[in-house]
C-alpha cells in the first residue's frame, strides 16, 4: 500500500487507515562504520503509521529501536530508504527546515528525561518556543497550560533536582507537547521509573491520544505495551511483528488498582 | 548569560586579562595623543621656524659633548652665515651659563642667556611688562636685562621689577622688562627660569669669553629650513678649516629633532604600554575562547537537547557567541574604568594632558566586542555542529 501523495494533507486529525499517513517509511536501512566492521542497525523497515495512532515499538536491546526513532525524530538520516512526513519525503530538506520539523510537528520524550538542571520546570517547557519566535506572554501562559495538562500547575517554580523522577518526566512531556506538535516519540520513556509512576506516564499519553496525537512509544516491558493500540517488535533491525492490540488496557483504571504510594 | 552569573569568578579570571588589555589600550591611545599635541604645541613655543646650531659635536648617539671647551664658534661665523646663506630671516647669537643673581635680600641661582633682540622673536618670547633692548644696547654692551617669570617671583615676590637695579654675578643690572610665562618644556625643566640680556654684555662683564655657544635663526618658512640647514653646515666647515675627514665641531638642529629627543622617553613608554595591550589582548582572548571551549563542553548535553528541540545551527551558533560577547564587553567596561583610572594616574603624577574622548571609550567597548566574536567564533562553531544524538548521549 504505498501512497505515494505529494499533496500534504491539511486534515489535522486522518481517520485510521486513509489518506496520507502521518509517517510512512519505505525500506529503511542503517548502517553504522565501526572501523573494519559494518553495524546494521536497520536492515529494511517499512511501515506507515496514521495520525491518531498510537504504537508501542518492543524488541531486545540493540535491535534498532532508538535508531528507528531518531530517524522519525529528523535527528538522524537512513543509508537508505524512504522517509515521509506527512507526505513530504525528508530526505530533501536543509538542516534548517528539519529543525523546524523537530521544532513544530515532533515532540520528543527521552528515557533520561532531558532537562536543563539549572532551570525552572516552568522555563524547561518553554524553551522549544524560543526557537519558534513565541512572545513573552505566549510563551509563559502556553507553558503553564501544558504544566497543566500533565498536572504539574503547582510545581512550574521548581527546578529538576527538586522533583521526583515521574514528576521529570511529566515536565518533559510538557515540553514536547508545548509547541502542539503532531508526533510524540518517546524512547522508553517508563525505563527509569517505577511501576506505579510508569502507568501514570501512559495515563497522561492515553489522554494525549484521545485528543488526536499521534504517539509513538519504545518499551521493553509487555505490560506497558499493553496500553498503545497497536505492536510493532523489532529484531535485529527488521519488523518481525505488526498487530493491534485487540483491547488495549486503560491506564486511568489500572490505577485505581494499584497502591497510591504518592511521589 | 545565567551561567555567566553562575561561575562568576571563573568569568572574572578570564576577562583580567582584557580589562588590563583594554585598559593600557586607552593609556596607549591616550597618551599617544597627549604626545603629539604637546609636540605640536611646544613646536610653537620653541620658536618660529627655527634652526639652532651648537657649539660643540654631537656624538654618534646623539648625545652632545664637549660643549663648553669648544671655542670655534664666533660672532663672525653668525653673521658670515646670516649674510650669505638665503632662507634666514633673523639671527641671533647666544652665549649662556649659570649665574646668582641678587636683589637687596633675595638670592636666586639662575641662567644667564647673551643674546640679540631677533631672539625674543626666533623663541617666541613675548614680553609681560616693559620693553627689550635694542640693537643699540647691544653694540654699547649695556648692562640691562629682562627676568623670566621664575626670576622675577623669586627675587622681587612683592614689587614690580621693572626700573629696579639687580646684581647678575658682580655686574649691576638694571631690569628692562619681564617675560610671559612658557611653563615647564616637554622634558620638564623649567623655562621661565632664566635672565637674558645683550650678547655683549654677557660676553664682556659675565662670561669673560669671545666665543658663542649658540647660534639661533629663523627660516623664511618651514621648508626653507633643511636646504639652509645643509648650506650652514658647509660654510662652517669651511670657515673652521675642517679636513673632509674631520667631524663637525658643531651641530645643528632644528625643534623637531629636539622635542623628538625629549619626548622618546615616553613614545618608550608608549611602546612598552603598546606591547602589554597587545599582550593582554591577546591572552585576554584565548583566556576567553578557553573558557567558551570549556562551557561548550560541559553543555553537551544541553546542547543537545536543544538540537533535539528545533534548534537551528545558527541559534546555537549565536548563543555562544553572544555570551562570548557578554563576556568581553564585561570585560571592556572594566577596562575603561581601569583605562580612565590609570590615565587620571599618569595625568596627576607625570603632568601628561591625556584627553580620553567618548569616541576613544566606544571604540574600544566595541573593540572587546570583536575580541568576543573573534575567539568565540571558534568555539560556539564547534557547539553548533555537535552531532544531536552524541550530543544527548554525552554523560
Ligand atoms: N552511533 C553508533 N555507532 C555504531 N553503532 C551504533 C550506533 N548507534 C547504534 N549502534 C548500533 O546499532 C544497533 C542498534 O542500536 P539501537 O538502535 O540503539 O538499539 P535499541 O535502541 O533497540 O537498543 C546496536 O547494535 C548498536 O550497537
Ligand atoms: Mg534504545
Amino acid at each position: 500500500m504505498a501512497t505515494v501523495n505529494s499533496v500534504t494533507t491539511t486534515n489535522p486529525v486522518e481517520t485510521d487507515g486513509r489518506g496520507v499517513p502521518l509517517v510512512e517509511v519505505h525500506d529503511l536501512r542503517k548502517t553504522y562504520q565501526l572501523g573494519e566492521t559494518e553495524v546494521h542497525a536497520l536492515r529494511g523497515v517499512s511501515v506507515s503509521i496514521h495520525a491518531g495512532d498510537f504504537v508501542a515499538i518492543m524488541g531486545a536491546s540493540g535491535s534498532g529501536k532508538s535508531t528507528f526513532m531518531n530517524i522519525l525524530g529528523c535527528l538522524d538520516k537512513p543509508t537508505s530508504g524512504r522517509y515521509l512526513l506527512e507526505g513530504v519525503d525528508v530526505s530533501r530538506l536543509t538542516k534548517k527546515e528539519l529543525a523546524r520539523i523537530r521544532n513544530q510537528k515532533i515532540g520528543f520524550v527521552f528515557q533520561g528525561f532531558n532537562l536543563l538542571g539549572r532551570t525552572t520546570a516552568l522555563e524547561n517547557t518553554e524553551l522549544p518556543m524560543l526557537y519558534s519566535k513565541t512572545n513573552k506572554n505566549d510563551r509563559d501562559r502556553r507553558a503553564r497550560e501544558a504544566l497543566a495538562q500533565v498536572g504539574l500547575a503547582d510545581r512550574a517554580d521548581h527546578f529538576p533536582s527538586q522533583l521526583s523522577g515521574g514528576q521529570q518526566q511529566r515536565v518533559a512531556i510538557a515540553r514536547a507537547l508545548v509547541n502542539q506538535p503532531r508526533i510524540l516519540l518517546a524512547d522508553e520513556p517508563t525505563g527509569n521509573l517505577d511501576s506505579r509512576t510508569s502507568v501514570e506516564v501512559m495515563e497522561i499519553f492515553q489522554r494525549l491520544n484521545l485528543t488526536g496525537l499521534t504517539i509513538i512509544l519504545v518499551t521493553h516491558e509487555p505490560d506497558i505495551a499493553q496500553f498503545a493500540k497497536r505492536e510493532i517488535v523489532f529484531r535485529d533491525g527488521q519488523i518481525r511483528r505488526d498487530d493491534v492490540v485487540k483491547v488495549p488496557h486503560m491506564a486511568s483504571e489500572v490505577l485505581k488498582t494499584m497502591p497510591t504510594i504518592r511521589d | 548569560m545565567k551561567s555567566l552569573r553562575r561561575n562568576l569568578i571563573r568569568t572574572v579570571l578570564t576577562i583580567l586579562g582584557l580589562v588590563v588589555g583594554i585598559a593600557a589600550f586607552i593609556c596607549v591611545v591616550g597618551v599617544g595623543k597627549a604626545g603629539s599635541a604637546k609636540v605640536e604645541k611646544e613646536l610653537q613655543k620653541l620658536g618660529d621656524n627655527m634652526i639652532w646650531i651648537e657649539a660643540g659635536s654631537r656624538a654618534t648617539n646623539g648625545v652632545r659633548f664637549g660643549t663648553r671647551e669648544t671655542k670655534s664658534l664666533t660672532v663672525e661665523d653668525a653673521r658670515a652665515i646670516f649674510a650669505q646663506i638665503p632662507g634666514l630671516k633673523r639671527m641671533s647669537p647666544n652665549v649662556d651659563g649659570r649665574v646668582q643673581v641678587v636683589y637687596g635680600t633675595q638670592n636666586w641661582n639662575t641662567t644667564y642667556r647673551g643674546v640679540a633682540p631677533e631672539y625674543f622673536d626666533i623663541r617666541r618670547w613675548e614680553i609681560q611688562t616693559g620693553t627689550i633692548f635694542t640693537h643699540d644696547d647691544v653694540e654699547r654692551d649695556v648692562p640691562v636685562c629682562l627676568l623670566g617669570q621664575t626670576v622675577a617671583d623669586n627675587l622681587f615676590p612683592n614689587e614690580d621689577p621693572v626700573g629696579k637695579s639687580i646684581r647678575v654675578q658682580a655686574m649691576p643690572c638694571r631690569v628692562i622688562g619681564v617675560f610671559q610665562p612658557k611653563g615647564a618644556s616637554a622634558s620638564g625643566w623649567d623655562q621661565d627660569d632664566f635672565v637674558a640680556m645683550p650678547y655683549t654684555t654677557a660676553m664682556k662683564r659675565i662670561g669673560g669669553t669671545s666665543w658663542l655657544d649658540d647660534i639661533f635663526f629663523s627660516g623664511t618658512s618651514r621648508s626653507a629650513i633643511p636646504i639652509a640647514t645643509r648650506q650652514a653646515v658647509s660654510l662652517l666647515r669651511e670657515r673652521h678649516h675642517l679636513h673632509p675627514e674631520e667631524p663637525d665641531d658643531f651641530n645643528i638642529r632644528s625643534p623637531e629633532d629636539v622635542i623628538r629627543m625629549q619626548l622618546q622617553s615616553s613614545e618608550i613608554f608608549t611602546m612598552l604600554l603598546g606591547t602589554i595591550a597587545s599582550l593582554a589582548l591577546l591572552v585576554g582572548g584565548i583566556g576567553i575562547m578557553n573558557i567558551m571551549l570549556v562551557s561548550v563542553t560541559e553543555r553537551t548535553r544541553e546542547i543537545g537537547i536543544r538540537l533535539a528541540i528545533g534548534a537551528t545551527e545558527a541559534d546555537i551558533q549565536f548563543q555562544f557567541l553572544a555570551e562570548a560577547v557578554a563576556i568581553s564587553i564585561l570585560g571592556g567596561l572594566l577596562g575603561v574604568i581601569a583605562g580612565m583610572g590609570a590615565s587620571s594616574l599618569f595625568q596627576s603624577t607625570l603632568q601628561w594632558d591625556i584627553k580620553l574622548t567618548p569616541q576613544l571609550l566606544v571604540f574600544s567597548g566595541l573593540f572587546a566586542a570583536g575580541i568576543g566574536i573573534f575567539f568565540g567564533y571558534y568555539p560556539s562553531r564547534k557547539a553548533s555542529q555537535l552531532n544531536p544524538i552524541e550530543a544527548l548521549r554525552y554523560e
